[in-house]
């Protein structure tokens, strides 16, 4: 469970996270999406306490996260793929971190088994390949067996058998009752793996809310369906959850709430002629460019960041 | 792969009270650093070399002054007081280079990498880090540096025997003098990895590491003499040479003042890291 009230972070002039609050809960798997530059990866950091809010606070589980006595048993963290020293192995890596909290090195051989990397495990992490990197961030996220686990894109630079690896392991770890928060730009990504969705911007909270509903809120899937008898086709599809739009004294209505084939059916009962049927599905990236067009715009324009983070 | 670990698959979520228990405590971090240190080829080749200065030099410098001896010449004025003590510890100088830069390495290092959002996620608290860098690495290099002196002694006073400069370990302020040089290196690797912690950067602390304790004292000389003499003695390097000198006059100080002073200068760089570790976002 991960709570950010009010959060906000300042560069200077800059307001790189800009009064957020929401709630990302347990058992499922929460999308964090928004566009480059806004602000994702800077509230992921403040929630692991690496940076600190300018105003607002973020807790996980209850508490700030430097005031558990096991912080990498409430919450592991991918940031960026180079969170390692590319001089130490990756089992060197993981056993300096397990010190540090009494880890025992079983749980280290595990998460190393679990992500694949029993091969390359002693040798420099610095010549491992975007692929290998990104296990070994995650491996490293798992070492506490944490209630939380957080990924900053976790799938980027990934080959497609790598990308679905993440997404069985997200979804495996969200039925295990975990709380996974997944920060991602690609909506397509995120649409097939992520339940609820944070919507960012520009720093701003653009849409807190689930895919469905995002759907929903972009128009729905509509049917088009088109008869020169339309105002009686009106009276027949009318009912509960159903919408029904088209100009007086035009062919075509819009539906939605009910699907292209319960359409066909009502309208063959009572022997209505349809010219046209067809059904629309509304794009989750269209849905998803809709909400962010304001931020993208401003990001064409501007090259706003400071040196050295990524936002 | 939808299982996460052997033991979680049997044990869903809301039942999570078998979980293990976990805690980060000060000794946990100093192991986990004891192991970061020594996981690195740098820290083994670097400690080699500080070693290897510590015991070379010296015996080069002693071998010089025998030269000198045999061969009849004049002493130049720096070799006519010389003693195998003197000698001995001739290596300090490019030892401190050596064990300062680790010291660098061992904090700016994880900053240059990235190393460090993984040490501070699993430390969020952060003070214990650099407590545990400074304690490990500064006990590391007090050893190290303890036995290359004692070394390059043993090997020197053989080599001067019987000469002006000759002394046995036995004479009065050897040992005190050799433990004050290790001493001085062990904290002159505190200081790097302080430095390292307040710049962030390699480049940045090795620079500031070889002003502080090469560069400045030439500088001093540049100020009128009054002043020297009043600044000169409390600079990092002459405090720290006080701590290991056999004899000291009226422009140097006591050992204890010395190491005082050098501990104070350690100290300083120290807090200055630890203010802008917990200030400044990682």
């Amino acid at each position: 469970m991960i709570e950010a009230h009010q959060l906000t972070k300042r560069y200077g002039e800059k307001t790189a996270v800009d009064r957020l609050d929401f709630v990302v809960r347990p058992g499922t798997v929460t999308g964090f999406l928004g566009p480059n530059g806004a602000g994702k990866s800077t509230t992921m950091r403040m929630i692991v306490g690496l940076d600190a809010p300018s105003g607002g606070s973020v807790t996980v589980n209850g508490k700030h996260y430097a005031e558990h006595t096991a912080p990498l048993q409430e919450v592991g963290a991918l940031l960026e793929a180079k969170s390692i020293h590319p001089g130490r192995s990756a089992f060197d890596h993981l056993m300096a971190q397990a010190y540090t909290h009494g880890i025992p090195r079983r749980r280290v051989e595990e998460v190393i088994e679990l992500t694949g990397l029993q091969s390359v495990a002693k040798k420099r992490a610095g010549a491992f390949s975007l692929g290998m990197g990104q296990r070994l961030g995650i491996a490293a996220a798992l070492l506490g067996d944490p209630a939380t686990i957080m990924l900053d894109e976790p799938v980027n630079g990934l080959d497609p058998e790598g990308v679905l690896w993440i997404r069985n392991l997200l979804t495996g770890l969200a039925a295990d009752g975990r709380t996974v928060f997944v920060s991602s730009h690609l909506m397509s990504e995120m649409a097939l793996v992520a339940d609820h969705l944070i919507v960012v911007g520009r720093g701003r909270l653009l849409a807190d809310t689930t895919v469905q509903e995002l759907v929903q809120q972009a128009g729905g899937d509509t049917v088009t369906v088109a008869s020169d008898r339309s105002a009686r086709l009106r009276e027949v599809l009318a009912g509960p959850g159903v919408e029904i739009t088209g100009e007086v004294g035009s062919e075509e209505l819009h539906v939605t709430g009910l699907s292209a084939r319960a359409i066909g059916l009502k309208a063959a009962e009572h022997g209505i002629p349809l010219f046209e049927l067809s059904s629309r599905t509304v794009s989750l990236e269209q849905a998803f460019m809709d909400l962010t067009r304001d931020a993208v715009e401003y990001h064409a324009t501007a090259t706003v960041e400071a040196p050295g983070r990524a936002a | 792969m939808s299982t996460i670990t052997v033991t979680d698959s049997a044990a869903p979520a809301p039942a999570r009270t078998a979980r293990p228990e976990y805690k980060v405590t000060g000794r946990r971090v100093l192991r986990s650093e004891w192991a970061k240190l020594w996981s690195l080829r740098s820290t083994w080749i670097t400690l080699g070399l500080g070693l290897l200065f510590l015991v070379a030099f010296g015996v080069i410098a002693a071998a010089h002054y025998k030269s000198q001896i045999n061969s009849g010449e004049r002493l130049r004025p720096d070799d006519a007081t010389a003693t195998a003590l003197s000698l001995s510890v001739f290596g300090t100088n490019f030892a401190q280079l050596a064990l300062g830069v680790l010291g660098v390495l061992v904090t700016a290092g994880e900053y240059s990498t990235g190393m460090i959002r993984s040490t501070l996620a699993a430390v969020p608290r952060r003070l214990p880090v650099l407590w545990s860098k400074a304690a490990v690495f500064g006990l590391v290099a007090l050893v190290v540096s303890t036995i290359g002196v004692f070394i390059a002694f043993m090997i020197t006073s053989g080599i001067v025997s019987g000469t002006p400069a000759a002394l046995t370990i036995s004479h009065s302020g050897v040992v005190r003098s050799l433990l004050g040089a290790g001493l001085y290196l062990g904290l002159v690797g505190v200081i790097g990895t302080a430095l390292g912690a307040l710049l962030r950067s390699v480049a940045g602390g090795i620079s500031v590491l070889v002003a502080s304790l090469m560069l400045i004292p030439g500088l001093i000389s540049l100020l009128p003499t009054s002043w020297q003499d009043n600044i000169s003695p409390y600079l990092p390097s002459n405090a720290g040479e006080a701590m290991f000198a056999l004899t000291h006059d009226s422009t140097t100080l006591a050992p204890t003042a010395g190491l005082l002073v050098f501990l104070s200068w350690t100290v300083l760089a120290l807090a200055g890291a630890a203010y802008r570790l917990l200030r400044t976002d990682a």
